[in-house]
């Protein structure tokens, strides 16, 4: 097998992979980098992201008000160093961004502007327009160019990391266009491979969000944390699934249901009025959006569609002006999709997955327990998220921790030892074993598309918006038993050259072994915090359960799941309390 | 839930065992009616042929990745709906590019050109960041945030006739993409550009025909990019004869 030797290997080209690169590259030239990507840098998700990203810049905001609405809109799930240490970083990378070329949006005497967003006391959302991610995707790919060190290997399928004498030293991938297998042997290795919520039916998740990094820490070892603390977005378009931003609500787009009345006053959220107003109504965290609608539609108050029962996002009264300078893809793509212009009509819209608050175990240095391999962005968890991340914060995530990433493996890479060239090499051999099998083995009998879908239906029904011990105990036996029958998978393309069938089928492993931490961290956590809302234990229980789960893998059979403590520095466990008159 | 039935009819390519590029036929397809042609090619995927191979992510025309031939004419797979052609679709690879298999096309030439014009801030002096952000009004944005909305998704160059001629030509995405830093007040680097965007094979190949223009599905417009690349260039030419000019 070919190997290529380097000192950084960066697995996923997005958001964080990206800004890990250049911090790499920024820190120390002669460094060598190797950014390996399934996909071209721009076609990763962080394209897809509306809204924007959350830093304070306002006289009127404060650091401590960030990390208060962070730790809250968490419920108190968060490592607390891991957020004060982000709501002090990001204003300064979000200024570096701008350095870079990002089309912030602007106020009229040229500073950058800031929108509101849900669960945040104070404006501080920097967006450019409704494509924030999109923009911040490609002006740190445009940017990255400019670095000799970084050495990119785009459309790269890795598929497992290699562990010697307990460090990481590399990573195996398939190039796509040629269907071989290239040993990647690094001193350090970093994943920023974003989430997987294609593990559901119904997510704004591209099809490439397949949780490969967190399979491939997971079967090195590695614990995922928080599984169960899955985020539903409050407005997605039915049928597709596609992400409406909250970036509506921020501009005072407003939710009613089938009588017109806006229902989020009757859970909470309330009074309505004044309207626009911070961490109120349309303004509340996402987890709270997600379950008002779901009782809702318990209660018969949601309109049917061929799609499912929705509710109405109505956007009407900001005018076209308004909707086209501040929201012009989602005008584009509810026009397009569901046949309603904003400007003139309601926008039917539904609670749809849309980001993974747990991951790969990190310090707030990005570095997992295995040393030499470090992770950042939506892949990770570094606990700044906790129960329920609040809307704007991740795109602020992936560059503080993904330049942290980039800057600590670069410490790392200093006085790491060369990886071990014969334990590589057969590690490597096993790796090429495993696909080499799928191509020669006779037995296959399963499908991917039917594993898939079973996975799929799984979890939304035993892991949604509500779950109890009955629905995620089905998801627990159904993963396993998934898991079991992948073993019996059918390759039915067996050629080299972009083999799209093979990818599709690593990616279900991959989501197979994740889903089955999902179901098991939340089968086991007797509590409702957050996302994670258990019918049979509606309460918060801080005596047991103010922990991370810790999803550890046990081969075939389930994970292990343990717990560890919360970091708590100066804010102290308290009722999430929203809406209210407050201004 | 209403459902229509289509036949697609898709090139295909598997370079291991096929000579050259043949049409098959999907008959019957099964789709509901709001699909777009990229939900058909996974139905086709998951249920009738697994050896199917095409790029795609997003479903939400950003990303990039799906970019086809359909019924002649450059397009996003995810925005071409079922509701805007006929019973037979024909689905083929983006034009002006190697096949690499079936619907996906080589596109390191492309990577190549967009590396070439420099596409990053290249400013006067580097700011420190505890100087804070550039003050940048929204005139000032305005000037070139219509050409920053490229997805890269390259429809401008299966369109582009100058490019399917002499692939030597720089091409619409990545002119237009020198022209969004050109234009942003924080650089000052389009000296730096020129010798690859006012070259042979730069703009001045562009015979302006606007088909790029009129396939991008982001209105970035990359035809009156190069126009006014054009105008500039040639005033810079003209100031260089006059004696004090620069």
């Amino acid at each position: 097998m070919e190997v290529i030797k380097t000192d950084v290997a960066i697995v996923g080209a997005g958001g964080a992979g990206l800004r890990a690169a250049i911090a790499v590259a920024e820190a120390d030239p002669s460094i060598e980098i190797a950014l390996i990507s399934k996909v071209y840098p721009m076609r990763s998700h962080t394209c897809a992201a509306e809204g924007g990203a959350a830093g304070v810049i306002e006289s009127d905001d404060s650091l401590e008000y960030h990390f208060n609405d962070t730790v809250q809109g968490g419920d108190w799930l968060t490592d607390q160093d891991a957020v004060e240490l982000f709501v002090n970083t990001i204003p300064k990378e979000l200024t570096q961004m701008e350095h870079w070329g990002c089309p912030w949006s602007r106020k009229e005497n040229g500073d950058v502007a800031v929108r509101p967003f849900g669960g945040m006391k104070i404006m501080r959302t920097w967006f450019a327009a409704d494509k924030t991610g999109f923009h911040m995707l490609h002006t740190l790919f445009q940017t990255s160019l400019q670095f000799p060190s970084i050495k990119r290997y785009d459309e790269f399928f890795s598929t497992d990391l290699m562990v010697d004498n307990g460090r990481c030293t590399g990573v195996t991938a398939i190039e796509m266009r040629s269907g071989q297998m290239r040993l990647f042997q690094a001193k350090a290795v970093i994943l920023c491979t974003g989430g997987a919520g294609r593990i559901y039916p119904f997510t704004t998740n591209g099809a490439i969000k397949t949780g490969d990094g967190w399979g491939m820490a997971y079967r090195a070892g590695v614990p995922l944390k928080d599984m169960e603390f899955v985020q539903y977005h409050p407005t997605g378009l039915p049928g597709s699934g596609i992400l409406l931003t909250e970036g509506c609500r921020g501009e005072g787009g407003i939710l009613v249901n089938k009588d017109g009345y806006r229902y989020l006053q009757d859970y909470g959220m309330g009074p309505p009025d004044p309207w626009p107003r911070l961490k109120a109504m349309e303004l509340g965290p996402r987890d709270r959006l997600s379950q008002a609608f779901w009782h809702e539609q318990k209660k018969g108050n949601t309109i049917p569609t061929q799609w499912g029962d929705v509710v109405h996002l109505d956007m009407r009264h900001l005018g076209e002006a308004k909707i086209d300078e501040r929201l012009p893809l989602v005008r584009d793509l509810a026009s397009s999709y569901v046949g309603t212009d904003p400007v003139t009509s309601l926008v039917p819209v539904r609670p749809v997955v849309h980001y993974m608050m747990g991951g790969i175990h990190t310090d707030i240095d990005a570095a997992t327990p295995l040393p030499g391999l470090y992770a950042a962005g939506e892949c990770a968890c570094v606990s700044i998220n906790g129960a329920n991340r609040l809307g704007s914060n991740s795109l602020g995530e992936l560059l503080v921790f993904g330049a942290r990433a980039g800057r600590h493996a670069v410490e790392y890479v200093r006085s790491a030892p060369e990886p071990n060239a014969a334990a590589l090499e057969k590690q490597g051999a096993e790796a090429q074993k495993r696909i080499t099998d799928l191509f020669t083995r006779t037995d296959g009998t399963e499908r991917v598309a039917v594993l898939r879908r079973e996975m799929n239906d799984a979890m939304e029904e035993g892991c949604g918006i509500y779950r109890d011990a009955n629905t995620t105990k089905m998801s627990c036996d159904k993963t396993t038993e998934l898991r079991q029958r992948f073993k019996r998978i059918n390759l039915e393309d067996k050629s080299n050259v972009y083999n799209t069938d093979l990818f599709q089928c690593l990616e279900l492993g991959n989501m197979l072994d994740c889903a089955e931490t999902i179901a098991q961290s939340a089968f086991q956590r007797q509590e409702s915090r957050g996302s994670h809302q258990r019918l049979d234990f509606e309460a918060r229980d801080d005596s047991k359960y103010l922990k991370h789960s810790m999803a550890a893998y046990n081969g075939d059979d389930p994970p292990k799941i343990d717990y560890l403590d919360v970091v708590i520095t100066k804010s102290q466990p308290a009722e999430r309390v929203y809406g209210g008159e407050q201004k | 839930m209403s459902t229509r039935e289509i036949t697609l009819k898709v090139l295909r390519y598997r370079p291991e065992v096929d000579s050259k590029p043949f049409f098959q036929t999907y008959e019957k397809v099964p789709c509901e009616e709001e699909w777009v042609v990229l939900d058909a090619l996974n139905y086709i995927k998951d249920e009738i042929d697994r050896t199917l191979s095409f790029r795609w992510s997003c479903h939400m025309f950003v990303c990039g990745s799906c970019g086809m031939v359909i019924n002649g004419e450059p397009k996003l797979s995810c925005k071409a709906f079922l509701r805007d052609y006929g019973k037979k679709i024909t689905v083929e690879p983006l034009a002006n590019f190697p096949i690499e298999r079936d619907l996906v096309v080589v596109i390191d030439d492309f990577v190549e050109k967009l590396l070439s014009v420099k596409p990053w801030v290249i400013p006067k002096v580097k700011k420190s960041l505890d100087d804070g952000a550039y003050n940048q009004t929204p005139a000032q944005l305005k000037s070139f945030k219509q050409y920053s909305m490229c997805i890269n998704c390259l429809l401008c160059y299966s369109a582009c006739p100058q490019y399917g001629l002499d692939n030597s030509f720089v091409g619409p995405a990545s002119l237009a993409l020198a022209h969004r830093y050109n234009m942003d007040s924080r650089d000052v680097g389009r000296k730096a550009r020129e010798d690859v965007v006012a070259s042979a094979e730069g703009i001045w190949e562009c015979s302006f025909v606007g088909a790029c223009s009129q396939v991008c599905p982001k209105d970035v417009d990359p035809a009156g990019a190069i126009q006014q690349i054009k105008i500039t260039s040639a005033i810079d030419y003209v100031m260089s004869m006059v004696p004090g000019g620069k």
